[in-house]
């Protein structure tokens, strides 16, 4: 006898399938071995579909311009550098199996990191397993650092939790007179954004600033109505979200419709993805919108106006519009390419050695690693005026002064 | 409290978009008894169609449903002549290999033309908002809702108003019965498919000016959306619209009160506590078949 349930039952299983099947496969393909000046292959796993498939894409744009520039003069110590990608569907399971087919079915030289501390935190097992060396772009979250590996580098300037450091010192800077007094928070329960948002808020506690509302929201939250409801219920003068692009979006239309307009408003990710942040919010409202950066497109730093004008011309668009993901997989090629020069060797043990002291040149500025892979540098805080992302903090990186206070939101 | 009452308020407009999404996946499971997974993707990508329609002809989201609408109709047609016909046994399982293939389908060809970067709908009243009592409501809520409550109504005029809803009816009752009487089930299910889909664009477009989307946000909305129609019992039309409402207001509720963290859990508390209660849903038939 079938239960009465079972019509029910059917649609939860069916929720069921989904997930599982949802987590995807990758693909596999040719390989190439490592020898005196013999063609290598370098293995990625990158996110083509999912939730990181945006800046999956990204990333395989800058580790294609950094391949494309290391042929063009020569190859990786002699070696012709051929990029193998594997779609790892934004899943924490596919990318751990994305690795181990690179190295032991394709056998390839060497491999870059994927996208988000989620993905890098597993794949890092794998790879510091078979001893590989792991320079990866997008994994700096204070658990990716906590496990004892050492064959993992985070090719940004400074480590996640600290990117809204700049931003508190800004805050903490201003005369007393005008310095905020009380602050609203919100963030998703993101290895990326929540370290940042919690460092912020203990850093501007200690500096006298009153926290009024402190949420955190799973990543899967597609209302922000409630939580939005909620920032602006404490009526803060500063707000800081930990944000990826879409709710950092949907927080700024919900203060819009609330007729909300904080003194300061930071977001974690979103607003520095240029003319694509600018199009979802409406223009006029991208006004004195901050995020933390570690890399700009105008920015002195060495070969970046190269990067800047190859990828406009490989890509298309706009330097505003570069995103952030693209200048960072390339700066893994470059530290790659540096160690190696340093090792005389692509022997993945020697370049482990070589990254481990000294410092290393990127478009993003020099950077250095300590033993466990985390970078010594610093970001910088990033203003929207007149339609442009401009550094503004510190004076070092700064080329304009904040705008302060944020003027209201035009609707 | 006037939090809580703001909630509230969100909840019952949000909950009539979802109610709208999924009154389609409940038609067509009532119909056909097929639960189709790729109901998501359609919304998506009645979104994208919408967005191209903005982007393209500078059409406002609202006004493309006169064109997406009978397209999407169109569409589901055909998708259920070529896909889902030929299930003759097993309809049940094999429906949700076979719409999952669809879905995935769907998101590929939707990141091919448009690349996997989040887009969103935009128009004035995404973020212009009238003061109702205190509180500023964005006319976008405002609009949905309305269009809501005109499509449903125009939902329940057809199904209990018009032969054709009869036969819909007494399709979705006994298929079998439903054919000896002379009702042509292969054409009623595939115009109830049409409708289905149809409603899935109208629903895409309130979506995508409410959220920013990519091919693959149809895994979160499918997943939402097959939870809503078991809580409503599979089938029912009015269990999905109350049951749309009440996972909203719950949702957005435990938000404000307790912590976003655990709004999605209180609603499925709610859901699993329904189901021990009633195994078939708010408003589901008890069925009971002989093997």
């Amino acid at each position: 006898m079938r239960k009465p349930a079972s019509l029910a039952l059917s649609g939860i299983a069916s929720l069921g399938t989904i997930t599982l099947a949802a987590c995807g496969s990758g693909t596999t393909g040719g390989s190439a071995s490592p020898g005196a000046a013999a063609p290598i292959t370098i293995g990625v796993s990158v996110s083509l579909t999912g939730d990181f498939s945006g800046d999956g894409k990204a990333l395989v744009q800058g580790y294609d311009l950094w391949a494309q520039d290391e042929n063009a003069k020569g190859g990786l110590l002699g070696h012709h550098v051929t990029m193998k990608y594997v779609d790892d569907a934004s899943s924490t399971t596919q990318v751990v199996t994305n690795y181990q087919n690179l190295i032991t079915q394709d056998k390839v030289a060497l491999v870059f990191g994927p996208f988000s501390s989620l993905l890098t935190i597993p794949a890092s097992t794998v790879t510091n397993r078979f001893g590989y060396a792991f320079p990866e772009p997008a994994g700096g979250g204070p658990s990716v650092f906590t496990r004892g590996i050492h064959s993992l580098f985070f090719v940004q300037p400074a480590p996640v939790e600290d990117n809204l450091v700049s931003f508190t010192q800004w805050v903490l800077a201003l005369p007393a007179a005008v310095r905020p007094a009380t602050a609203a928070y919100a963030t998703e329960d993101d290895p990326f954004t929540q370290p940042q948002v919690d460092k912020a808020r203990a850093l501007l506690e200690a500096g006298g600033v009153k926290t009024l509302s402190y949420k955190v929201y799973p990543a899967e939250t597609t209302d922000f109505n409630p939580l939005a409801q909620q920032v602006i219920a404490a009526n803060a003068d500063v707000v800081i979200l930990g944000t990826q692009e879409p709710d950092g979006v949907a927080f700024i239309k919900a203060f819009q419709q609330q007729h909300y307009n904080p003194k300061a408003l930071v977001e974690t990710a979103g607003p520095d993805q240029g003319s694509d942040f600018a199009d979802k919010v409406g223009a006029g409202n991208t006004e004195g919108v901050m995020v933390p950066a570690g890399w700009w497109s105008s920015a002195k730093t060495p070969d970046n106006a190269t990067f800047v004008s190859e990828f406009v011309a490989k890509y298309g668009g706009t330097p505003g519009g570069i995103p952030s993901d693209a200048p960072e997989a390339y700066s893994v090629g470059e530290v790659i390419d540096q160690a190696a020069q340093k090792a005389h060797s692509i022997d993945n043990a020697a370049l482990i050695t070589a990254l481990h002291s000294g410092t290393f040149q990127t478009v993003q500025g020099p950077m250095g690693f300590d033993s466990l892979g985390k970078p010594n540098g610093a970001s910088f805080l990033v203003q929207w005026q007149n339609g442009l992302t401009v550094p503004v903090y510190p004076a070092s990186a700064a080329v304009a002064q904040p705008e302060y206070p944020k003027p209201d939101f035009s609707g | 409290m006037t939090l809580i009452l703001e909630a509230v308020i969100f909840g019952i407009l949000t909950g009539g978009v979802y109610a709208l999404m999924a009154s389609g996946l409940t038609l067509i499971f009532g119909v056909m008894r097929i639960i189709n997974v790729g109901h998501g993707a359609l919304v998506i990508l009645g979104a994208y169609l919408s967005f191209e329609l903005m982007r393209t002809a500078h059409i406002d989201p609202f006004v493309s449903l006169i064109i997406t609408m009978p397209v999407m109709f169109a569409l589901g047609v055909v998708l259920q002549l070529v896909f889902i016909r030929p299930l003759k046994e097993d309809r049940e399982a094999l429906s949700v290999l076979v719409t999952y293939a669809l879905a995935l389908g769907i998101e590929g060809l939707l990141g091919y033309l448009f690349t996997n970067n989040f887009v969103q709908l935009n128009a004035w009243y995404a973020t212009s908002s009238i003061a109702v009592f205190g509180f500023h409501i964005a006319y976008v809520y405002l609009f949905g809702f309305a269009l809501c409550l005109a499509i449903l109504a125009a939902l329940f005029l057809v199904l209990y108003r018009t032969t054709f809803g009869s036969a819909v009816r007494a399709t979705m009752l006994n298929r079998t019965a439903a054919q000896l009487v002379g009702v042509n089930v292969d054409r009623v299910s595939a115009i109830a498919f049409g409708i289905g889909v149809s409603t899935a664009a109208a629903g895409g477009v309130i979506f995508g000016v409410t959220n920013a989307f990519n091919p693959g946000s149809h895994y979160d909305l499918i997943s939402r959306l097959l939870t809503i129609i078991v809580l409503g019992g599979l089938g029912s039309l009015r269990g999905a619209i109350i049951a749309a409402i009440a996972m909203l207001i719950v949702e957005d509720v435990t938000a404000v009160v307790v912590s976003p963290v655990w709004a999605s859990f209180a609603f499925f508390a709610l859901l699993v506590i329904v189901l021990v209660v009633r195994p078939q849903g708010l408003y589901g038939i008890r069925v009971r078949e002989r093997i």
